[in-house]
């Protein structure tokens, strides 16, 4: 084989047989590399199927789990409003007044009494004890029903809810299946957890308050956090002299982007309750503790992005006379501006997830109304998610996988959002 | 250092100013002296840290001529025609000594605006380097940050203006709002004189405009060059000697930091009076 080909010649005289491509050896060699390049893309696949399924798996436990807490079990129940209430008129339930009209109305009675005079001893068990405020809220809607008898679907206890969508104790069962066979129960979409706030009983427990709270600290966070993060990171990149000052500094940003979140919460429970005052679990203070959290990854991947803006672009608005600060706002900041929000997408999701800081700041106390503004106490969703996971109550188990649904919801959006304007901004050349 | 004390004495400056060449007599830039120069440099020298990248420079550019660096890699050409606009400046470790002067006006002097200083004199580099932007907005950034244009007629004029003079405007006259950088190396780099051009500059520095180029726009660009003969001051830095015989009228020889001959571009490469120059125009070394 080799023998009828030149041998090669070296610089010092002497000669070798030229390079057999065709021996054993050879393609032992090269069936060795393509085994090995097999392997190494299986085991790659491997790793991207195992984090894929464990994501599926995820998915599939939290909407099993937490579909149900969309909906809520309904009882039938007839009241008889003109006779409950003595009369009232509908008029009285509409202008700024309706609420006091409500209130004298003594809807709790009316309703426990309706229930005593339809379902006796047991109504107690059947119907949720927030079961008035849905008959209030239908009368606050719509006043002209309390003009005659009516028949309304309102939520079922705890336990009747839980026993309709899985299963219950034997009475509980029993009774179930009474009702089941008078055709006055039903499976009905619960609004109440979208509209409604925290509460001790899971029918009426909601999650509004939790995702209000969440959505004004994600706008105090980024409000406080995007710019401060990307005005450091463009006068560090840009302006800062290279010493050793500016290395300590990037030193510390570096390991305070390392630092475990409870000692944020820490720093926010001195500087902004104790000594600034701040009011307690505000939505204000946790997005000012979270912001000084998120900071700094904006402010590396911000670094990172300026950095990766090409030099020459640089020198061409230099070249033609154009100002430091010109040539950071016309050139650098619009070409770094999809990297830097990739960070500020990181940022905030950890942001959002976060609970250990928030607690620390009281952010995990019992809010039974939604927050109206930045200094009222509110409590943000994955700390609602904490509580909840920690209620006695089964029917809070649904209602804990129910809120992270939501959870992933608003994170999902929320990275929608940033990468469509990531890549709205993104300049390819 | 000789040379360097000479040009900080007053009557120096003085012999200088008034087109004398009184202090060049025993450097090589005897033929430095112009009668009117645009820029002038007497004494550079250019430091990189410690490292000295330029040793005493010292040369005149004038109006109507193009004028050619040339030199081996790393003799400093390019660095020294960064410090004609004080590009150097944004490199933190380049510090620059000595004379520079635009129309007799020290452009080191602490109340010269580099700002307006670059738009003085404008520069093209290496490798093309439009902005991700359209053709227009290539063209009138310049004239947008200095307020050249008083409305939006003014500047769609003086971007055909300098597309024209550029020799870019019929190939993209039907599509000034594509992105520059979806031209071709040659279009991007006759962009980038369009763009130098349209701030109106007195000077125009290139820095190895072609090397990324393939030879017709090489080609291009050169009679491009002619063509803006006379109307700019242009100093072009090149690596390839036939390219500064054809579009120069004179030519200076960089070799390891000094400048080693400066004169008429058919004396230095038909008659060069250094030996150093011979040899490397005879392609001895390079």
């Amino acid at each position: 084989m080799s023998g009828d080909k030149a041998p090669v010649f070296h610089v010092d005289g002497s000669r070798t047989a030229p390079t057999d491509w065709t021996s054993d050896a050879m393609r032992k060699r090269i069936a060795k590399r393509y085994a090995a390049e097999r392997r190494f893309k299986y085991l790659g696949l491997a790793a991207v199927v195992l984090s894929a399924s464990f994501l599926v798996f995820l998915l599939w436990v939290m909407v099993g789990n937490g579909i149900s807490g969309f909906q809520r079990t309904e009882v039938r129940l007839d009241v008889d409003f003109p006779a409950l209430t003595g009369g009232a008129q509908a008029a009285s339930l509409t202008g700024p007044q309706a609420g006091t009209a409500a209130a004298s109305m003594d809807l709790p009675g009316v309703v426990s009494v309706a229930i005593e005079a339809e379902y006796g001893d047991s109504g107690a068990q059947i119907f949720s004890p927030g079961a008035w405020q849905i008959v209030r809220k239908k009368l606050l809607a719509e006043p002209s029903l309390i003009a005659a008898k009516r028949t309304l679907w309102l939520p079922a206890s705890s336990e009747l809810d839980i026993a309709m969508k899985e299963s219950g104790n034997a009475k509980t069962e029993a009774l179930l299946a009474d009702l089941r066979g008078k055709n006055l129960v039903r499976t009905g979409f619960n609004d109440t957890f979208l509209t409604g706030s925290d509460a001790t009983d899971p029918a009426q427990a909601g999650i509004w308050s939790a995702f209000k709270g969440s959505l004004m600290t994600m706008l105090v966070t980024v409000l406080l956090a995007f710019p401060i993060g990307v005005l450091a990171a463009l006068y560090l990149e840009e302006y800062a002299p290279k010493n050793r000052w500016t290395d300590l500094i990037e030193v510390s940003i570096n390991n305070l982007a390392a630092v475990p979140s409870i000692i944020f919460g820490l720093l926010g429970l001195v500087v902004f309750l104790n000594w600034m005052h701040l009011p307690r679990s505000a939505a204000i203070v946790g997005g000012l503790t979270l912001a000084l959290m998120t900071m700094p990854i904006i402010v590396i991947a911000g670094r990172n992005a300026i950095k990766s803006v090409p030099p020459s672009i640089r020198e061409a608005a230099l070249g033609i006379g154009a100002s430091p600060v010109q040539v950071v706002f016309h050139h650098v900041l619009p070409l770094a501006l999809p990297g830097i929000l990739t960070g500020t997408i990181i940022g905030m999701a950890r942001a959002l997830g976060e609970t250990a800081p928030l607690l620390l700041i009281g952010m995990r106390a019992f809010i039974p109304t939604a927050p109206g503004g930045l200094t009222d106490p509110s409590t943000v969703l994955p700390v609602q998610i904490y509580l909840w996971s920690d209620e006695v109550n089964r029917g809070f188990v649904e209602k804990t996988s129910a809120a992270i649904i939501v959870l992933l919801l608003f994170l999902l959006t929320m990275n929608a959002l940033a990468i469509y304007l990531r890549n709205k901004f993104e300049t390819r050349w | 250092m000789t040379d360097n004390d000479a040009t900080n004495d007053p009557r120096a400056r003085v012999a200088r100013q008034t087109g004398g060449a009184s202090s060049a007599a025993d450097g090589p830039f005897q033929a430095t002296g112009m009668a009117d120069p645009k820029m002038s440099a007497r004494g550079v020298n250019v430091f990189y840290g410690a490292k000295q990248a330029i040793n005493d420079v010292s040369i005149d550019v004038g109006m109507d001529n193009v004028v050619a660096f040339i030199g081996p890699s790393g003799c400093g050409k390019s660095t020294f025609l960064r410090t004609l606009n004080r590009m150097n400046d944004t490199i933190p470790s380049a510090r620059v000594e000595g004379d520079i002067r635009l129309d007799g006006e020290d452009i080191y002097a602490a109340r010269m605006d580099v700002v307006q200083l670059r738009a003085r004199v404008g520069m093209v580099f290496q490798k093309p380097n439009p902005f991700p932007k359209s053709i227009f907005d290539n063209v009138a950034y310049g004239p947008r940050i200095h307020g050249l244009a008083a409305g939006k007629t003014e500047l769609d004029e003086i971007v055909e203006r300098s597309l024209q003079r550029a020799g870019l405007w019929n190939e993209v006259k039907d599509r000034l709002t594509d992105s520059g950088t979806a031209l071709s190396g040659g279009q991007q780099q006759r962009l980038c004189i369009a763009r130098a051009i349209a701030v109106d500059p007195e000077v125009i520095l290139m820095d190895e405009p072609c090397s990324a180029l393939d030879p017709i726009a090489t080609a291009k660009i050169e009679e491009l060059i002619h063509a803006l003969r006379g109307q700019y001051a242009i100093v072009i830095v090149t690596h390839n000697m036939q390219q500064a015989a054809r579009v120069s009228q004179r030519t200076a020889f960089f070799h390891l930091g000094t400048l080693v001959e400066y004169g008429a571009t058919s004396d230095i490469f038909t008659n060069p009076r250094q030996e150093k120059t011979k040899d490397y125009i005879t392609g001895r070394y390079g």
